[in-house]
């Protein structure tokens, strides 16, 4: 197969319609991307940063409950920020490679969307190897495998971030700086807020609330995830045990990947749409 | 001189006191346990072979040696005592007791002794009884050995596996209790021991006591009981190398120690409860050498402890190591390790240059308003504990461990 079966299609005489979709064409662009990161080399100091981390907070603490908190705080500060920040600036360099990709007769979205498949693919696979072989080495267990399930819906979901905030602006310094924003927003920012608002509304029975609240959050989310097998005792506690029964049980399991699932897919959706109509 | 004659002159006469045993077997001439015992002469042995007897309730009423062989079985039919003891020196053993009968104005137990001395129930298997073994108002008892099982699923309509009332001088030792109502239950039990039994699953506390003063428990396992172990209102408690383990819930307490006075706590594991020691007005207690692991909270002092003394107990992965409910702290920690603790030893000697500050701004947060938890190992929060660490404004400035170790205490060793 040649490299760019599209190419030969070009004399198409209406451009108004859309070319066909064939996942052919996304996954070739996918594979671009994938070739275009390795040679960045970024991706290959990001995975080893993260193994060195890793394979050093569990060689640290004898005990591997500690070696899993401390790795949960990079998973929920650096995964973040390095898959927002890394994604946007990604993009916005191989605007021109876009730009020649959407000269072709190639449908937009599957452009768009062989740039998200290349960008998490790299970007997973640097996790999967960087955190997930340590901790499958040093405490295969459920909360060793929530964890590196948090951690890959976490890059998925602010990838897809990453994508809107790149799409919302032309200007790359405004795009990052948007980036920059969510990712602050909703690793700090957003917890502040509320306990704030819990402090202020604390004579109101705010349980539910609270449990709705985690849901508009991705980091929340992942750290509830993992606060339920790392501090199941803790939260056994009290109301904590509400939170237990409701996170714990299979519905609470669902409802919350179902929604990282939307985190993932609503800001990617927004950004194609937008992609779509956009004017390049 | 006058002794050393005698003494073997009375053995003497002894071997020829006409003891007899008397043997009860279904079928047979003797099929009834309580005939046996109404023509058996004081001292005298029975040996019950295997079957299933339904008397009612049997009375012990002279001291006599009970000896089950191949588990014969005294049915209560879920309406009687299988068996009272109203008599010392009564020994039961190799029994299986079961279905005693259920009233909460008697008290009906398994086997139940009254007001007795000397009297040894062991290697029994109690199954599915009101009360297991109850001892009232007796002294020098030894229960040990025995298995006792109920299948019981709300407080109301159970009893407990162990039950001592008003007993001094008892020994309770390598029993198993499951699913009764406390496992083990004391009131008013003076100068008694308490070790190696395992209770497990009970409906309500492993270990329950009140007003039992001087007693000692030790290597005695406390796993999954509804609400854990609570003990209160005693002085001289000596507790050690017990394991406190995977008690869980809104209400359950690892160890709840309300208004204990000069104990003695060493060498225990409370490991994945959700509070290690809650402690209410508890004064004068030495806490040393015991490991926390994997708790919510390893110790909730509450401002009502004072003089209390915890050192070279060990802290490991818990979600926080110490709460308590004011700023007033009359405690003393000293030479614990804190895994969490991040200071620096310069001299070299082994303990921590900084103070380390074991209760966190947290703690204190999720004490008031307990739906804060959800946001535990959040940044913010990381952020605020370390603000709290470095100013203390609402944790208590003086709840400090000055000394603390830099490694783990090893019992045995002499660091620290």
């Amino acid at each position: 197969m040649k490299a760019y079966t599209a190419i030969e299609v070009t004399q198409s005489p209406t451009l108004q319609q859309e070319p066909t979709h064939t996942p052919m064409q996304m996954l070739k662009i996918a594979k671009y991307v994938v070739y275009d990161i390795l040679r960045n080399r970024f991706v290959l100091a990001y995975m080893i940063f993260l193994l060195v981390v890793s394979m050093s907070f569990f060689n640290l603490e004898a005990d591997p409950t500690k070696g899993m908190m401390s790795l949960l705080n990079i998973i929920l500060i650096v995964l973040p920020l390095v898959g927002i920040v890394f994604a946007t600036i990604h993009l916005y360099n191989s605007y021109e490679f876009m730009e020649l990709m959407l000269a072709q007769p190639l449908r937009r979205s599957d452009i768009f969307l062989g740039q998200y498949l290349g960008m998490t693919v790299s970007l997973c696979i640097a996790f999967a190897v960087g955190v997930g072989m340590p901790v499958i080495l040093y405490d295969g267990s459920v909360r060793g495998f929530t964890l590196i399930g948090c951690g890959l819906l976490l890059t998925l979901a602010f990838i897809s971030m990453a994508f809107l905030a790149t799409v919302l602006s032309r200007d790359k310094a405004r795009g990052i700086g948007i980036a920059l924003l969510l990712w602050f927003f909703c690793t700090i920012l957003y917890d502040g807020i509320v306990l704030m608002g819990m402090f202020a509304f604390s004579d109101y029975p705010l349980e539910k609330v609270i449990i709705g609240l985690a849901f508009l959050n991705p980091v929340d989310l992942a750290r509830i995830a993992m606060l339920l097998q790392l501090d199941a005792a803790a939260l056994m506690g009290y109301t904590g045990a509400l939170f237990q029964h409701f996170f714990g049980s299979a519905l609470g399991t669902s409802l919350s990947f179902g929604a990282m699932v939307l985190w993932i897919a609503l800001p990617l959706w927004f950004a194609l749409r937008i992609f779509r109509k956009k004017d390049i | 001189m006058k002794k050393t004659v005698l003494i073997p002159l009375l053995l003497l006469c002894a071997t020829w006191l006409p003891a007899r045993t008397w043997t009860v077997s279904p079928g047979t001439g003797l099929s009834r346990i309580s005939d046996a015992i109404a023509r058996a002469q004081p001292h005298d042995t029975v040996r019950v072979l295997s079957g299933i007897y339904r008397e009612g309730g049997i009375v012990v009423d002279k001291p006599l040696t009970l000896q089950g062989i191949n588990w014969p079985e005294l049915d209560g039919e879920h309406q009687f005592q299988p068996l009272s003891i109203r008599s010392s020196y009564v020994s039961i053993s190799g029994f299986k007791v079961s279905r005693c009968g259920e009233t909460a104005l008697d008290d009906i137990a398994g086997i139940k002794v009254y007001n007795a001395r000397f009297v040894y129930i062991f290697n029994n298997i109690l199954e599915d009884n009101y009360f297991g073994i109850y001892l009232s108002g007796s002294k020098k008892c030894w229960v040990t050995g025995n298995r006792m099982t109920a299948h019981g699923t709300v407080e109301q309509n159970s009893g407990n596996g162990v039950h001592a009332w008003k007993c001094d001088s008892v020994t309770i030792a390598d029993n198993r209790v499951k699913g009764h109502r406390d496992g083990i239950y004391f009131e008013f039990v003076t100068n008694s021991t308490v070790a190696r039994n395992i209770c497990i699953d009970n409906i309500r506390y492993g270990l329950h006591f009140m007003f039992s003063h001087n007693d000692n428990y030790e290597y005695n396992t406390f796993k999954r009981n509804g609400a854990g172990v609570a003990v209160m209102y005693t002085r001289h408690v000596r507790m050690v190398h017990n394991t406190f383990s995977h008690n869980r819930g809104g209400a359950s307490y690892a160890l709840l120690l309300k208004d204990i006075q000069s104990s003695y706590l060493a060498d225990n594991d409370f490991t994945e409860n959700t509070i290690g020691i809650f402690m209410e007005g508890c004064t004068r207690s030495t806490f040393e050498r015991n490991v926390f692991r994997k708790n919510g909270w390893a110790l909730k002092v509450q401002a009502s402890c004072e003089n209390n003394v915890f050192r070279h107990n060990n802290f490991f992965a818990n979600t926080f190591d110490v709460s308590t409910n004011n700023k007033l702290v009359l405690n003393n920690f000293e030479r614990n390790y804190w895994d969490k603790y991040e200071g620096y030893d310069l001299n070299r000697d082994q303990l921590g240059d900084v103070p380390y500050r074991p209760v966190s701004l947290f703690a204190m947060v999720s004490d008031q308003m307990p739906y804060a938890m959800m946001f535990w190992r959040s940044f913010t929060v990381f952020l605020l504990d370390r603000a709290e660490k470095v100013i203390p404004s609402l944790s208590p400035d003086n709840l400090r461990d000055d000394s603390p170790l830099m490694q783990p205490y090893v019992t045995g060793t002499t660091n620290g």
